[in-house]
């Protein structure tokens, strides 16, 4: 299988930080699989995620050492991200890869404007396309019958598991090749995860996705693929089955039977 | 204690309503003598202080007669003429004649009308709105979204400096500085509505920009990143994200410059000039209602002080509608 992205010796110091959040690590995405970051408070996943569509570039004074290499439309060869600089490119950057936070962000407006916003960005202007993607996405993101009646109500009033959904739904309308999570179900009650964990498993069939969880039991489920970092480095990356089962280095067997973390 | 804690809650919030409704009655009943004596026509009327010129002058009075004196400081010829018109023009200026059949009487004849300073004061508030709105939430965006910190900090330290700044200090600059130099670049007086509307949206900018900050410093950092991962550029979370989140707060702070602009003295009473008469251009001097009280107060009795009651009830009224309203009209939602 080919890799969506490959995170390649990357170091990553915050602006004004004596010491790098981020040392060496290395991460594969898979194409068309979900790849989990899990691992104590504080080891930097959340740090590696962002640097993955730069979004941290928000912030100026930030630097970044080694490679992120995503996986060009042609489908053969591969741009470092690190290496774009103008300021259109990395909007661009964003669009195909999306992120979904940690608690869900709908913007102050409709919730057919939501899903709208990104797209009238990307320049999709004409009403009528605008609806059948809208309308795709909330299906996809398992929104469709809640919210068809209320597209024209304030987002704000969705409860919290379907203010997520729409936000994942916001970002699957820009049809991205990545998505990244960064423990998206953290602020959510049970039933709203189980949705959205079953959405996930749905998603890895048209996208690539990346998720930072806290929930081993959630990672066990739903991934692939699972990354094991510690202090900012990456101690570990295998098949999920082999990391939860056998795991060859002494901390994540640790951490994963809870004996820390 | 939680229960004594709680009735001290309970009285404190009491005391509130107890305040307002305690003010409202005082200003009533002070006013009531000039309420019954000009009626609503006291908002229409653009004279004071003014007497009938149709009285027979046996009957002027010693104490009237000092009015006549100030009232002939006041107002030039043709502005009597003016207002002559303006009376005229309206339809029903009977109370006018009972005031006349009541002269005989003995009772006093001088008309004292609010327009002026209502219209003053409205106006030079709007003027003030209009010029410090955009630039008091320029402000408040540079220093929330694109000041690099280390400018921001010194400079919203700097404007919350400024907002605490009493107003009688705005007002002096006003008039030795700031007027004459709209004088210069706009022509006529140094003190007029114009300098009088300036001096106020300016007093109000560091006010209304330290509130709209704090407004916008509630918008989530991880909500603009959610719109800047769609692709978005700091233009357009600025505009679709951080203004429609921070709404509340925006006009809130709008409105409570509002508030303080409409009642403002101080500041408004160095360089409005005073005198009643209309503006007829921005850079005609006119009146506000605080500055007349203020002015007035001391040499007032009977009903002439009883007529600034009246005025200080329209103001009173005119803070309170403006306010409620927007309430009403902009914050209904949420
Ligand atoms: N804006 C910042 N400036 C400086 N240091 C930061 C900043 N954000 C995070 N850090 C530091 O970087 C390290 C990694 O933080 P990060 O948020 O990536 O951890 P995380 O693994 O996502 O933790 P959590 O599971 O609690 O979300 C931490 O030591 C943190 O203190
Ligand atoms: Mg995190």
């Amino acid at each position: 299988m080919k890799n969506m992205m490959e995170v390649k010796g990357l170091t990553f110091t915050y602006s004004g930080a004596n010491e790098a959040s981020l040392v060496d690590v290395t991460l594969p995405v898979e194409k068309n699989k979900v790849t989990a970051l899990i691992g104590p408070s504080g080891c930097g996943k959340s740090t590696l995620l962002r640097g993955m569509n730069r979004i941290h570039d928000l912030y100026p004074g930030h630097t970044y050492e080694g490679v992120i290499n995503l996986l060009n439309t042609d489908g053969k060869s591969y741009t470092n991200i690190l290496d774009i600089k103008k300021e259109a490119e990395l909007i661009r950057l964003r669009q195909r890869v999306g992120m979904i936070f940690q608690k869900p962000t709908p913007f102050p407006m409709t919730i057919f404007e939501n899903i709208a916003y990104g797209l009238r960005l990307s320049g999709i202007k004409n009403k009528a396309d605008l609806k059948d993607i809208v309308e795709q996405s909330l299906r996809d993101a398992a929104l469709w019958n809640e919210a068809k009646d209320r597209l024209d109500h304030d987002a704000r009033g969705l409860s919290g598991g379907q203010q997520q959904r729409l936000c994942i739904a916001r970002a699957i309308a820009l049809k991205p090749e990545v998505i990244l999570f960064d423990e998206p179900t953290s602020a959510l009650d049970p039933i709203s995860t189980l949705a959205i964990e079953e959405m996930i498993s749905v998603l890895r069939e048209k996208y690539s996705i990346c998720i930072v969880t806290h929930n081993m039991q959630q990672a066990a489920r739903i991934s692939d693929f699972t990354g094991f970092m510690y202090l900012g480095e990456m101690i570990e990356y295998d098949q999920t089955d082999t990391i939860f089962m056998k795991p060859s280095k002494k901390q994540t067997e640790d951490y994963i039977s809870g004996r820390f973390g | 204690m939680e229960l004594i804690f709680k009735k001290i809650a309970q009285l404190s919030a009491s005391l509130v309503f107890v305040i307002l409704a305690a003010t409202t009655i005082v200003l009533y009943l002070s006013a009531k003598p000039a309420i019954e004596e000009f009626g609503l026509k006291f908002l229409i009327e653009p004279r004071w202080g003014v007497q009938e010129k149709v009285e027979p002058p046996a009957i002027a009075e010693q104490s009237d007669l000092k009015q006549l004196e100030k009232s002939a400081d006041i107002q030039t010829d043709d502005d009597f003429i003016k207002d002559e018109e303006d009376f005229m023009m309206d339809d029903e200026d009977d109370f006018i004649f009972d005031d006349d059949m009541e002269s005989d009487s003995n009772r006093n004849k001088t008309i004292y009308g609010a327009l002026v300073p209502i219209v003053g004061t409205v106006f030079s508030t709007l003027i003030a709105m209009l010029f410090s709105i955009p630039l008091a939430i320029g402000i408040a965006v540079f220093l929330s979204e694109i000041a690099p910190s280390a400018l921001a900090k010194p400079v919203g330290v700097a404007i919350e400096l400024l907002a605490s700044i009493p107003s009688i200090i705005y007002g002096m600059w006003g008039l030795f500085y700031f007027g004459p130099f709209i004088a210069s670049l706009f022509g006529g007086n140094t003190v007029s509505l114009l300098v009088a509307g300036l001096v106020l949206g300016i007093m109000v900018i560091p006010f209304m920009a330290a509130l709209s900050r704090d407004a916008i410093a509630t918008v989530p950092d991880m909500l603009k990143e959610s719109a800047y991962a769609m692709g978005a550029t700091k233009l357009e979370v600025i505009k679709d994200v951080v203004f429609p989140y921070a709404k509340t707060g925006i006009i809130g702070s709008i409105i409570l410059s509002f508030g303080r602009a409409l009642g403002e003295t101080m500041a408004v009473a160095f360089v409005i000039g005073g005198v009643y008469q209309f503006a007829e251009k921005v850079t005609d001097p006119t009146n506000s209602i605080p500055v007349v009280l203020a002015n007035s107060f001391a040499e007032s009795s009977g009903l002439s002080l009883s007529v600034l009651f009246y005025l200080a009830l329209i103001l009173f009224v005119l803070s309170f509608g403006v306010i409620a309203i927007a309430k009403f009209y902009f914050l209904r939602r949420k």
